[in-house]
């Protein structure tokens, strides 16, 4: 096809940036330009793109509420550090092989975890999903702050060997190359296709021969997956793993990310996760003490308005007229004009576009659902036929 | 002899999560979201009670103004956050009902700072019968709360706008046909829920006087998994399942073995409930239709 | 001639309630078969037995001669029922050809395991590209090749509807179930859909089972139609003899007295 090379740039675009940034990092790191702090920035804001990218496969493409996310984190950190311990006490000591171990072994451990919460997924949906998986998220706390002092150190938390700090940014940003390339390649496949079509209709994608069981398994035990494995990053940057870092309101923090970066945006939450890990970092040198919530009623009121300008029926208008895509489109005016039409990407559905014919359903359900008739992006959820 | 006190001061303990998981259900029902923010009312009324009673001394007076301003800010709450989502995807009510509550538990560490404020509302003391030592907290909580489910169920069954709720929590669209203001009918939803809330916030500080910005976050958990347990939307089973989770949470407690693990056990039961009954106990079947 | 469905004394129960008992339907291949009868005659309820949205009381029923039996609805689509629905499902944040290839996801040709797609071997490349152009054929018999990049949400009724056939079809089906395809159409839109739901029988080589009220629009297409009435069949065979039927005409109209 002749639109291959556009069509490339625009899937491979993270990767560029993603690698582009671990170059330059380790040049800078290796000039001596990097301090501890900014090592450890660093080393926190893979951590958190992982966390983020990892929920926004089930929230935005599969479309079931993930309230545990940080409980799934917990695991891995607690299950990948523990194995990181006992082999630096071995003949493997501390080193990559040490790392690489550990990782997996906490990625799985959490994947387990994931296919265990994603089994009561299949009964259950929506709230019912999102009240479980905060129950799981504070279960798992409760076991790791009441295990004994042997196992993993209860209240006091788990004592956890630190990687090199020279390299452990560096590692954090491979794994996020890998985790992008693994999670991107399934959404953009047949794959990604049913998971997708789970979220816009289950019931249509049952009847179409979609296996939804074994999709939604997948997605809750990759994103767990993931989310260990950020857990490991985790417990490999800090002295210590306290469960009590893993509340709800950590898994709040992941959500936000989601949700400011756009659902069902990889890009968005990488943005996103960065911008907030960054900003974090920053304030809490300026906010100390209780102003350090400043940050939060900041978090908690842009996330308020996001949703709601996302979602209000009543700005749906107001939503196609003016969004970034045809505000870019009309700083690129001539440009856009110039584009041969069939040059037009095959997957690109075209966002602004107004229907020609006013739904029927809409029009007949007009004097009767009088609230509901103006939205419903989504037929099924609502759930009357 | 232990038992029985144990077993009181398990229903006084439901009865509180009962109130607070009244609210849930109610919303649920009848605004059919999850309001998740609901638990930070209680911890509204609980610094409302701190202000005023450190301010005026009356304790009366501080849980009447208590309770008008967690009912004001129910409503308030609808008006802003939620009512423009009216008719979004659940998704999308959820999180924003999450970003209230994260407002309004930095809001309070703002304002009053993360560490604990005491509140001595009143010293109730305790009476003897014979070997038996009940603490008092517990029998007028107990007492109250159930005097004030009587007074909603009766409430919802003989009164115009009572049955009003019921119509909207059975179709929203026929109720409208039929006259009723649905807009009228989420308010005093909210309303009465938030006032149940600021009730709730009352017998918790009877019970332990200190409070901190995330003290709704827990009894607001524990009250929707109540809530969720008896069936969210469910009248009577949130009645049911805040006196089940409330006996689990204070015997649980009083074994010393399995104290630490109370939360995860009530967690626990939620799961295995929701498994066997997707809806809760006496949840409605959903069936969705094709 | 071979009998694609059959099936035998079919019947549910919701509770106390029975929506539908002893339904007997044998059709043929090739045939476009009628469902009709008044509201809540149990139509749909016939629907979502055969899809296995709901599994029956009573009876059994056979596809191809192969009996079908506690399978799921994924199961069942994959032995060959596709269906439409009453209220149009489409997958409306994706686009028009992303629904159709979702209903290419489980045929054969197009195989492609997770590992394979997730690590990105020539296979998942190979697989992609001739999932779209099958998706597009499809598209084009429909006329929706112009739109496949829009929005599903965004076509105009007519062709939700149709792009809900295509998705169908997608799934290479032995047996295709209309849900009142017809509903919320124009006169002529209609007289279209029957000119394509002929096209899909003769291109296809398919079976059609198909509900709808508008009698001119069932008549004019269907080669036999059963008639159901509160959950019994009420009358079956030709279009001529079953609309000539005293009973049905009751049902319909009501009793001579009664009026």
């Amino acid at each position: 096809m002749k639109d291959k090379s556009k069509f490339k740039l625009k899937h491979f675009i993270n990767y560029i940036v993603i690698g582009a940034a671990t170059i330059i990092f380790t040049i800078l790191n290796f000039t001596g330009v990097l301090g501890l702090s900014e090592q450890f920035l660093l080393e926190k804001i893979t951590i958190a793109i992982i966390l983020a990218v990892s929920l926004g496969l089930v929230v935005g493409f599969l479309g079931e509420l993930s309230l545990g996310h940080a409980g799934f984190m917990c695991i891995g950190a607690y299950i990948g550090g523990k194995i990181s311990a006992l082999l630096s006490s071995s003949s493997l000591g501390t080193g990559l092989p040490n790392l690489l171990i550990s990782i997996i072994v906490g990625g799985i451990a959490a994947a387990i975890a994931g296919v265990a919460i994603g089994l009561p997924a299949l009964r259950l949906k929506g709230d019912y999903l999102a009240i479980v998986t905060l129950a799981f998220g504070e279960i798992v706390k409760t076991l790791f702050l009441n295990s004994s002092d042997e196992s993993f150190g209860g209240p006091i938390g788990l004592e956890t060997p630190r990687y090199d700090r020279n390299h452990l940014f560096i590692i954090g940003f491979v794994l996020v190359l890998v985790m992008l390339a693994i999670i991107q390649n399934i959404i953009r496949s047949k794959h990604g296709r049913a998971i997708t079509s789970i979220r816009d209709s289950e019931i249509a994608a049952r009847a179409t021969g979609i296996n939804v069981t074994r999709y939604k398994l997948l997605v809750f035990a990759l994103s767990a997956f993931f989310a260990g494995i950020a857990g490991v990053l985790y417990s490999f940057s800090n002295y210590r793993v306290q469960c009590t870092k893993f509340d709800y309101n950590y898994s709040i923090e992941i959500l936000v990310m989601v949700v400011l970066g756009g659902m069902g945006s990889v890009n968005g939450s990488i943005l996103s996760a960065t911008l907030i890990t960054f900003l974090q970092v920053q304030l809490a040198s300026i906010l100390t003490g209780d102003l350090a919530v400043l940050q939060n009623i900041f978090y908690a009121l842009v996330l308020i308005l996001i949703v709601i300008y996302n979602n209000a029926p009543a700005l749906k208008g107001f939503r196609e007229t003016h969004n970034l895509k045809t505000f870019f489109s009309k700083l690129f005016k001539k440009k856009k004009e110039d584009v041969d039409p069939s040059l037009v990407k095959d997957d690109e559905a075209k966002w602004n576009r107004i229907p020609t014919k006013i739904n029927m359903d809409e029009l007949l359900s007009m004097d009767v659902k009088v609230t509901e008739s103006t939205m419903k992006p989504d037929k099924d959820k609502g759930g009357s036929s | 002899m232990s038992f029985i006190v144990t077993f009181l001061n398990g229903l006084s303990l439901g009865g509180v999560y009962a109130l607070i998981a009244l609210g849930y259900t109610m919303v649920y029902g009848i605004a059919k979201m999850l309001n998740f923010a609901h638990g930070d009312i209680i911890m509204v009324g609980g610094y409302v009670l701190f202000v005023f009673i450190s301010l005026t001394g009356q304790p009366i007076l501080a849980i009447i103004i208590a309770a008008f301003l967690c009912s004001l800010l129910g409503i308030s709450m609808e008006k802003a956050a939620y009512k423009p989502l009216r008719g979004a995807s659940p998704l999308a009510v959820l999180i924003t009902a999450i970003g209230v509550s994260y407002f309004l538990q930095s809001l309070a560490q703002i304002i009053f700072g993360a560490a604990p404020k005491f509140v001595i509302i009143a010293d109730l003391g305790v009476i003897t019968f014979g070997e038996l030592v009940i603490p008092v907290y517990s029998v007028i909580t107990l007492a109250i709360s159930i005097l004030i489910m009587i007074a909603l169920s009766l409430f919802i069954k003989f009164t115009k706008t009572g049955r009003a709720m019921i119509a909207v929590s059975e179709d929203k669209a026929a109720a409208q046909i039929m006259g009723i203001n649905v807009n009228t009918i989420i308010t005093v939803t909210f309303l009465i829920g938030s006032f149940l809330a600021a009730v709730a916030s009352v017998f918790y500080l009877l019970k332990a006087p200190n409070i901190s910005p995330t003290f709704g976050s827990k009894p607001g958990i524990k009250a929707f998994t109540a809530a969720v347990i008896g069936g969210i939307g469910s009248i009577p089973g949130a009645m049911l399942g805040g006196f089940l989770l409330g006996i689990v949470e204070v015997f649980s407690n009083s074994v010393p073995a399995i104290a630490p693990y109370t939360d995860a056990i009530e967690f626990l039961i939620l799961i295995v409930i929701l498994l066997v009954r997707p809806t809760g106990i006496l949840g409605k079947k959903r069936r969705e239709k094709v | 001639m071979e009998n694609v469905l059959e099936t035998n004394n079919l019947g549910i129960a919701f509770g106390g309630l029975k929506a539908c008992e002893n339904v007997n339907i044998t059709i043929k291949k090739n045939e476009i078969y009628g469902l009709i009868g008044p509201n809540g005659a149990g139509k749909t309820t016939v629907f979502n037995i055969l899809t296995g949205v709901y599994q029956p009381t009573w009876g059994s029923f056979k596809l191809d001669g192969e009996e079908i039996k506690n399978l799921s609805q994924e199961k069942i689509n994959q032995k060959g029922i596709a269906r439409t629905f009453q209220n149009i499902r489409l997958f409306n944040n994706m686009s028009v050809v992303r629904n159709v290839m979702v209903g290419l996801h489980n045929r054969k040709e197009y195989k492609c395991g997770f590992f394979t797609s997730a690590l990105r071997l020539p296979k998942h490349f190979k697989v992609e590209k001739e999932m779209r152009s099958k998706a597009k054929e499809l598209l084009d018999i429909f006329g929706l090749l112009e739109e496949r990049n829009n929005l599903a949400c965004n076509l105009p009724y007519g062709k939700q509807r149709k792009l809900e056939i295509a998705r169908a079809l997608a799934t290479n089906p032995k047996l295709l179930l209309l849900d009142e395809p017809a509903a919320g159409m124009n006169p002529n839109e209609t007289m279209e859909l029957a000119e394509t739901i002929k096209l899909i029988r003769d291109k296809f080589d398919m079976t059609i089972l198909l509900i709808d009220h508008d009698l001119k629009f069932v008549s004019g297409l269907c080669d036999r139609i059963t008639v159901l009435n509160f959950g019994q069949v009420l009358a079956e065979g030709n279009i001529s003899d079953v609309l000539n039927n005293k009973d049905v005409i009751e049902a319909y109209i009501g009793k001579q007295e009664e009026l």
